[in-house]
């Protein structure tokens, strides 16, 4: 899969000059890198950072399948009115002959000049679709049709407007957990008569979050505090009131301070502390030996799924690394972050 | 990327292809224009209601049996008419096998292709207005197949900005393209059908229903001013030989050469003659001059090589006076020959003449008298003649049209023992007062006499000039009693209508001068008017090759050119910070305008003043809350003026 190849590392890296090569043919490759050439055949490998301008070095066109049957079918027309003398048909031939090399241009200009930028993509499991956004903006004055844009299996198409931005949404299949780098794009228009491609690549540095798969698992037995010692008073338990604090939409509306609400004040959530206070420690140790990696750190973002909507305390631990006990989507997103990380590349 | 097309683009391209084949329904047979209807009618069901299209097999069946009735009904399936019939069929059925935008575009494809072939049966203006408006429509579906977001009028001024830009190209494209001259390979033998003219035998009835035709034969142009109307004889084929009813071109044996001497100074003019698919070539009693491609009969035809298939026009030079030089015996024996167990009548009549008279001269004018005053009608629907044509005519009917006249003119004077043959072709032609051009139309056609008389020569002798004077002096309308059928527009009581059609066929004229006239004569022509005399057609194809990139260039720089910054406060600020840049003080792509300011202040301590200056009345300019002109002005001059 090409997201994992991303995934694994820039692959650019292929195409670093050796450290053994001569600093005169590093010099010519780095001249041949930067050549149009050198880009139709390998595509711009490294991806970019900030906003990409579609210079016209980088707009490629070619004629399409159509324009070369527009072409034969002028050829026809040509040596028809030839063969009878017909003035008319040599104006319609050279007419349409005409419109075709202006359309050359039209379709060209569709595309060149366009400001491409990527914007942070949300974080999503795997086996979901990434969708990552594509910020294109028009600096010209005329409008741009029929943009076609697509990255591996993800294609979505829009039109922008004259002095004005439009945003596409590539859905890229997020197959593994980690960070899933958003693969080169392709940007393509036949506007306006489709006798021409004319295409660009993109590669513009986003990345989109993969947590691992949540695999549907019984929670592990939940585990009573002692009361001794300091953790506690972070804890948040059910038994003795400990203070207010903030509402969070997550907040069971039991625990709302409604007198407070009543007079007029922000939404407050009553925290309750004390012996019953019960926190979860999803551990990565505790899961059964016979389970790979993979398959507990799936078993693992599931708990933190299904603790967060029980509104357990809930703390995890890798190999390495711990998180205290929380509860919030703030947390959960942190726990389920170093689990896509976990011994992944940050 | 590839969904089905919407039904507006499917309705524009819909409209199209009836543009496109509306000229053909006349020519189509009718189950074919029934068949395209039907399949077009379908489609757009299908689009509208989103049913599904026909099934393959059916649409083979179809194809199938479309072939099949194209060859029942025209015996072939190639040559032009069954060509084109075929091409509507398919494009009517591949109609209903498109299911995608890219499937559709091919259609649009075959479409131009047959919007070009109507051009096989007309090239006039409107034809050329037509074509412009189909290929306008066309290309609007084109652009709405791959754009289909817009909206439809949008798609059309795409299409007609696209076609305008085109226009240069084809522009160079039509003068510089190397024209070839003649068909690539044989024509299919019904590519010429429909042209009318004059014709290769002459039978009573045949100029007459030439006669009903507002056609154009040809067109010409004097140098000069033009010789009266009744000196504007037209030569065209020339006849020989009678066999009682109809005249032939016979064979002449020992014709000898095409000589004679000019007795008054030639007559200069240029002759554009329509396509009339044979070989004549019209010009003034006597052509002293051979147009390029063409050959001087002994009897004083003009002969192209090839019959007139294109508008063909030439340059010519003509004597009104001459003597002819003396023919051959055997030729002359050749036009006294008379087939035996005709017009006994009429044999009785020139025998009392030559009897009678002292030299041949003396004949003629006694027939040219007997012409005069026999009392002969003119007439554009004769009664049918009998056996002895001539007896009939002469002392039955008496009412006939100028191929009446000239038979039993010519057959009078073999009788009478003097050669004589039939002269066709046109006589006068209307003088177009908008160009200039005089116009010679089929309804102009005329037929004539000539005698051989010794001492002068082939001498012209009109009868239907001497029997109907009118004809000849004010045309065919004068000649013609009251009442019956003339052709339309020369009816003397539609002035108003003729003004109108003389600019109109001034127009026409032009467009058949510079647009269909431009033949590999007229490009030389031009080439030799540019400096460029013997051009090749490689230095033709370069040229070509350099004009269109050049146009093509420019075209990119202008459709390219970079978009200019969004206000002048900022284009202002940019020639700023590049003369900064010029001082070694280059901006930050993410620096902001008093980040930049302070530190360029620090680099340059004598301008800190003035660089704040400009950066805060850009920053008010810019970012502030009123934006006066006055503001963006005072900004010019402090950049124009600032040096670091």
């Amino acid at each position: 899969m090409r997201s994992e190849e991303v995934v694994r590392g820039p692959a650019g890296r292929l195409h670093t000059p050796r450290r053994l090569a001569t600093p005169a043919s590093a010099r010519m490759r780095a001249l041949l890198a930067r050549s149009q050439l050198y880009r139709i055949f390998f595509g711009v490998r490294e991806p970019e950072t900030g906003t990409i301008f579609l210079s016209q070095r980088r707009v490629y066109i070619l004629p399409t399948r159509h324009g070369v049957v527009f072409g034969l079918a002028l050829v026809l027309m040509l040596i028809g009115s030839i063969n009878y003398q017909l003035s008319l048909g040599y104006v319609l031939t050279f007419l349409l002959a005409g419109m075709g090399l202006v359309s050359m241009l039209h379709t060209y200009r569709n595309l060149a000049h366009l400001y491409v930028s990527a914007a942070r993509a949300e974080p999503v499991f795997a086996g979901d679709l990434a969708r990552f956004q594509l910020y294109l903006e028009n600096p010209n004055r005329f409008d741009r049709t029929a943009l076609w844009l697509h990255a591996g299996d993800g294609a979505g198409s829009t039109d922008v407007a004259g002095r004005s931005g439009a945003t596409v949404q590539l859905p890229v299949p997020a197959t593994r957990r980690g960070y899933l780098q958003l693969p080169r794009v392709t940007i393509e228009t036949r506007y306006p008569l489709a006798l021409f491609r004319a295409w660009s690549y993109v590669h513009p540095d986003a990345r989109a979050l993969v947590y691992p798969r949540p695999a549907d698992a019984p929670l592990p037995p939940a585990r009573s505090i002692p009361d001794t010692g300091a953790a506690v008073s972070a804890g948040i338990g059910a038994d003795d009131f400990a203070g207010l604090r903030p509402y969070q939409p997550t907040d069971s509306p039991r625990h709302i301070a409604w007198k407070s609400v009543a007079h007029g004040n922000d939404m407050l959530t009553k925290v309750f502390a004390g012996r019953g206070a019960e926190e979860l420690w999803l551990d990565l140790a505790m899961l059964p030996a016979a389970l790979d990696l993979e398959q507990k750190l799936s078993c693992l973002a599931g708990w933190v799924l299904h603790a967060e909507r029980e509104g357990y305390a809930y703390g995890l631990r890798l190999p390495g690394t711990a998180r205290a006990p929380g509860h919030g989507p703030a947390h959960r997103d942190e726990c389920l972050k170093a689990l896509a990380l976990h011994e992944r590349a940050p | 990327m590839n969904p089905a097309p919407t039904l507006a683009n499917l309705l524009v391209l819909g409209v199209g292809i009836l543009l496109a084949a509306a000229p053909h329904v006349a020519r189509l047979p009718w189950w074919v224009s029934a068949l395209a209807l039907g399949a077009l009618g379908w489609r757009a069901w299908a689009a509208w209601r989103n049913e599904r299209m026909p099934r393959r097999w059916l649409l083979y069946a179809l194809v199938v049996f479309g072939i099949g009735a194209v060859f029942l009904s025209y015996r072939t399936l190639f040559g032009r008419d069954a060509g084109i019939t075929m091409l509507v069929l398919f494009l009517a059925l591949k109609l209903l096998e498109t299911r995608t935008q890219r499937d559709v575009i091919i259609v649009t494809f075959l479409c131009y292709f047959l919007s070009l072939t109507n051009f096989f049966y007309s090239q006039t203006i409107p034809t050329g207005i037509l074509m412009a408006a189909t290929v306008l429509v066309l290309t609007a579906a084109l652009v709405g197949f791959s754009g289909p977001t817009r909206p439809v009028a949008r798609n059309f001024r795409t299409a007609g900005m696209l076609l305008a830009q085109g226009i240069p190209v084809m522009l160079i494209l039509f003068l510089f393209f190397p024209r070839v001259p003649g068909p690539l390979w044989g024509m299919p033998s019904d590519a010429y059908s429909g042209m009318t003219g004059l014709s290769e035998s002459m039978s009573p009835g045949d100029i007459s229903a030439l006669s009903q035709s507002d056609a154009i034969a040809f067109r010409v142009k004097f140098d000069g001013a033009p010789p009266p109307k009744k000196a504007l004889y037209w030569r065209g084929p020339v006849f020989w030989e009678f066999d009682g009813r109809s005249w032939r071109p016979g064979s002449v044996p020992n014709p000898g050469d095409p000589q004679f001497d000019p007795l008054s100074p030639p007559v200069t003019y240029s002759v554009t003659v329509e396509p009339h698919n044979r070989p004549w070539l019209f010009a003034l009693d006597l052509p002293g001059r051979v147009p390029p491609g063409a050959q001087l009969t002994a009897d004083f035809q003009l002969h192209a090589r090839r019959p007139v298939r294109t508008r063909l026009r030439y340059d010519m030079s003509s004597f009104l006076e001459y003597r002819t030089a003396g023919g051959s015996a055997e030729a002359l024996a050749a036009a006294r020959a008379l087939p035996s167990g005709f017009n006994p009548k009429a044999l009785a009549l020139a025998g009392q003449w030559a009897r009678g008279a002292g030299s041949d001269e003396e004949i003629v004018l006694r027939a040219v008298d007997f012409f005069r005053r026999a009392g002969f009608g003119y007439t554009l629907s004769p009664p049918p003649l009998g056996h002895d044509s001539v007896d009939d005519f002469i002392f039955g009917t008496k009412r006939g049209f100028c191929e009446h006249f000239s038979s039993a003119f010519a057959y009078l004077m073999r009788a009478a023992g003097i050669p004589a043959r039939v002269v066709t072709g046109y006589q006068g032609g209307e003088i177009n007062p908008v160009d200039g051009y005089i116009t010679v139309r089929q309804a102009d056609a005329h037929a004539w006499v000539e005698v051989w008389l010794a001492g002068r020569g082939w001498t012209r002798v009109d009868p239907t000039a001497a029997a109907v004077p009118l004809r000849i002096e004010s045309g065919l309308a004068a000649a013609v009693p009251r009442g019956e059928p003339l052709p339309f527009l020369t009816r003397p009581e539609l002035t108003w209508l003729r003004t109108l059609r003389f600019n109109w066929e001034a127009l026409a004229n032009y467009w058949n001068q510079w647009v269909l006239g431009y033949n590999p004569e007229r490009q030389r022509g031009l080439f030799n008017r540019l400096g460029m005399p013997d051009t090749t057609w490689q230095t033709m194809a370069q040229m070509l090759f350099w004009a269109v990139g050049a146009v093509t260039v420019a075209f990119a720089l202008w459709l390219l050119r970079k978009a200019r910054p969004r206000d002048a406060a900022h284009a202002i600020w940019l020639t700023f910070c590049a003369k900064l840049a010029r001082r070694g003080t280059a901006r930050g792509a993410a620096e902001g305008p008093r980040n930049f300011a302070d530190r360029a202040a620090l680099a340059h301590p004598r301008a800190a003043a003035r660089i704040r200056a400009i950066a805060s009345l850009y920053i008010d300019l810019r970012y502030g809350p009123e934006r006066d002109h006055g503001g963006v002005a005072r900004l010019r001059a402090l950049v124009r003026g600032f040096r670091a």
